[in-house]
């Protein structure tokens, strides 16, 4: 909790004196510019984001601790049941895990559109003449970096345990692009709980009921052809089966085509459809 | 821009929101003449802060229309947004970057380059004496601290027209005087300010004119002058030597005067609201009172002529007094 004024004695006997000509000079002299682009709005926003992350780094710890944890966890918890050892099981895992995590992740975001829109500098921002949406944009830039470092973080715990892409630098960069592209995109459903619901309690509520059945019912922990026909039916069409299959060819060496471009049809998907919802309530807030 | 060009910063007519139920904002009709500070005077819930809400586009108005130098608020808001800035009630700063941070994301969200948004961004922190403070996070100042960077935010490209919600609540005297001259400061330059308070004496010290808003609705309108003027010219307090001879002043006053006399606590005063109805000033009617009592013997011990306060003018007006309880007294004349 933050209090609204909370008096410094000692602060406000040292504050200078308002200088009323230089004010006079600067309000006077004030010129205005064009107009940021939506892209330069956006980008501002992003910058916004990461001085939040300089400010507070403990809010990194979802994107380093947590995803150590997962690999650690399900590796060695399924390794030797599933592929015979960790080492075997890992190469099949670690992409599948590095996608669930990051796309875990993403829910973050959510919790934290809901507790900064309550603050004053909202109603700022949404007076101010720019591109509605670069507000939130900037949020998701912002994650963007998370996201990009929670995978290093993730690839260099899985290459200690001896996970070794074929698909090399190459691949596992544009795993990694897509990994990104697709949470980014996946996260307005997020922005749009954060300003629909109304407690930060409620937004985890929420976002826990949609990701883990999402994330666990797919391909990344195991083979779905061992699975009940109507929970294959799901799990075969699930956007996280397909990003996943395509982040592990991705790095395997591999071009999954089809993969990929499920992949980013959902991306798409998801933009267009919790885009406009999300601005709606932006709009309207 | 547009071709509609209107000496007026402001225009509304029947201005409504409602949440659910309440009808927050019930039919206001305001017009601001640009290059002035307009007071909106009311309590706590009054609807000021939605009034300011819908004119700075961050509301959808249910109902009425509001113009902005011209601009729909709603069909022409970024028309408006272009041309208006907003401080509101709390902090509109982000509290987890410093002050320089702050003004430089905001120099750079109005269109500035990023060396002409640092450098603005320095002399407003230099201008408000904050820049020994710039490097740390705004949650760290102080309240007069915060209100400052706050407008200072807002000033960052001069507006045409300045919203300040609630300035100074919450805000010890002496930061209050500061804000009131950076106010000062920043209409001298010709940007219209709209000030919401519900402390009277900073209406009296800042607006030129003022609407009383309570309930929604505003429920008077007019210079300071004309608001006092409205519930009479002043009052008179007395202080008589001998307290046996109260209730005969007391029907001396009220004879003489046509005044409502209002017998104080203190058994030897008693006051008289004067009348404007006579055309008299309040100055005219107290020496007639004074030399009636003299007539008739009761001794004078003290005497003093005040003006009509906001305070009275809002208890007139609405019927129950405001919550505020720090308010200053009349300007008190001594006779």
């Amino acid at each position: 909790m933050s209090t609204v004024t909370q008096p410094h004695d000692r602060a406000a006997k040292d504050l200078a004196p308002v200088s009323a000509e230089s004010l006079a000079a600067l309000l006077v002299t004030g010129e205005r510019p064009p107009r940021p682009s939506a892209l330069s709005a956006s980008l501002t926003f992003g910058w916004r984001a990461i001085l939040k992350i300089k400010h507070v780094p403990e809010q990194l710890f979802d994107v380093t601790a947590f995803p150590i944890m997962m690999v650690l966890m399900y590796t060695y918890l399924f390794g030797g049941a599933l592929a015979g050892s960790p080492k075997e099981y890992i190469q099949f895992l670690l992409p599948g895990i590095l996608v669930m995590s990051v796309v875990m992740i993403t829910m973050y975001t959510g919790v934290s559109v809901n507790t900064d829109i309550e603050k004053g500098v909202f109603d700022r921002f949404r007076s101010l003449p720019i591109w509605r949406p670069s507000t939130m944009v900037g949020y998701l830039l912002g994650d963007a970096l998370r996201y990009t470092i929670a995978s290093v973080v993730m690839l260099t715990v899985g290459v200690i345990l001896g996970y070794r892409p074929d698909g090399g630098v190459g691949g596992v960069l544009a795993g990694i692009a897509l990994l990104v592209v697709f949470s980014f995109a996946f996260s307005w459903i997020w922005t749009m709980f954060g300003l629909l619901l109304r407690t930060e309690k409620s937004v985890m509520g929420v976002s826990m009921m949609v990701i883990f059945p999402l994330t666990f019912l797919s391909n990344v922990f195991v083979d779905p052809r061992t699975m009940p026909g109507w929970l294959q039916a799901f799990v075969n069409n699930s956007p996280i089966t397909h990003l996943s299959s395509a982040v592990r060819e991705l790095m395997a060496g591999d071009w999954p085509a089809d993969e990929i471009a499920w992949s980013l049809g959902w991306a798409g998907l998801f933009v267009a459809v919790f885009g406009p919802v999300t601005m709606r309530l932006y709009n309207r807030k | 821009m547009s071709q509609h060009t209107s000496a007026l910063a402001i225009e509304t007519a029947g201005l409504v929101k409602t949440f659910g139920e309440t009808r927050a904002v019930d039919g206001v009709d305001l017009a601001v003449p640009a290059g002035t500070v307009y007071g909106v005077l009311g309590p706590n819930g009054a609807g000021k802060t939605t009034t300011v809400k819908m004119l700075a586009t961050l509301l959808r108005p249910d109902g009425g229309e509001a113009h902005v130098f011209g601009h729909d608020v709603v069909r022409e808001a970024d028309e408006v947004r272009g041309r208006v800035s907003l401080t509101g009630q709390y902090a509109s700063v982000d509290e987890d970057l410093t002050g320089t941070e702050n003004l430089v994301l905001l120099g750079r969200l109005l269109g500035h380059h990023k060396k002409a948004a640092r450098e603005r961004a320095g002399r407003l922190l230099e201008a408000f004496g904050l820049s020994e403070a710039a490097a740390r996070q705004v949650k760290h100042y102080s309240g007069g601290m915060r209100r400052r960077i706050d407008i200072a935010a807002s000033i960052l490209n001069t507006p045409d027209l300045l919203f300040l919600d609630e300035p100074t609540t919450g805000l010890d005297p002496r930061s209050r005087n500061q804000v009131w001259d950076i106010v000062r400061a920043v209409v001298a330059q010709g940007t219209t300010v709209l000030l919401t308070t519900q402390y009277l004496d900073e209406a009296d010290q800042l607006a030129s004119r003022i609407a009383v808003i309570d309930h929604g609705k505003v429920i008077a309108e007019g210079t300071k002058g004309e608001l006092k003027a409205s519930v009479g010219a002043g009052t008179v307090h007395l202080r008589l030597r001998d307290s046996g001879r109260r209730p005969e002043a007391a029907e001396i006053l009220r004879r003489s005067l046509d005044a409502r006399v209002q017998l104080e606590p203190d058994p030897v005063a008693l006051s008289a609201r004067l009348g404007s109805a006579t055309g008299d000033t309040a100055a005219e009617q107290a020496s007639r009172a004074l030399a009636e009592l003299a007539r008739t013997g009761i001794t004078v011990d003290n005497f003093s002529l005040g003006q009509p306060s906001l305070d009275e003018v809002f208890l007139a007006l609405t019927g129950h007094p405001t919550d505020d309880t720090d308010d200053t007294d009349a300007e008190e004349m001594a006779a």
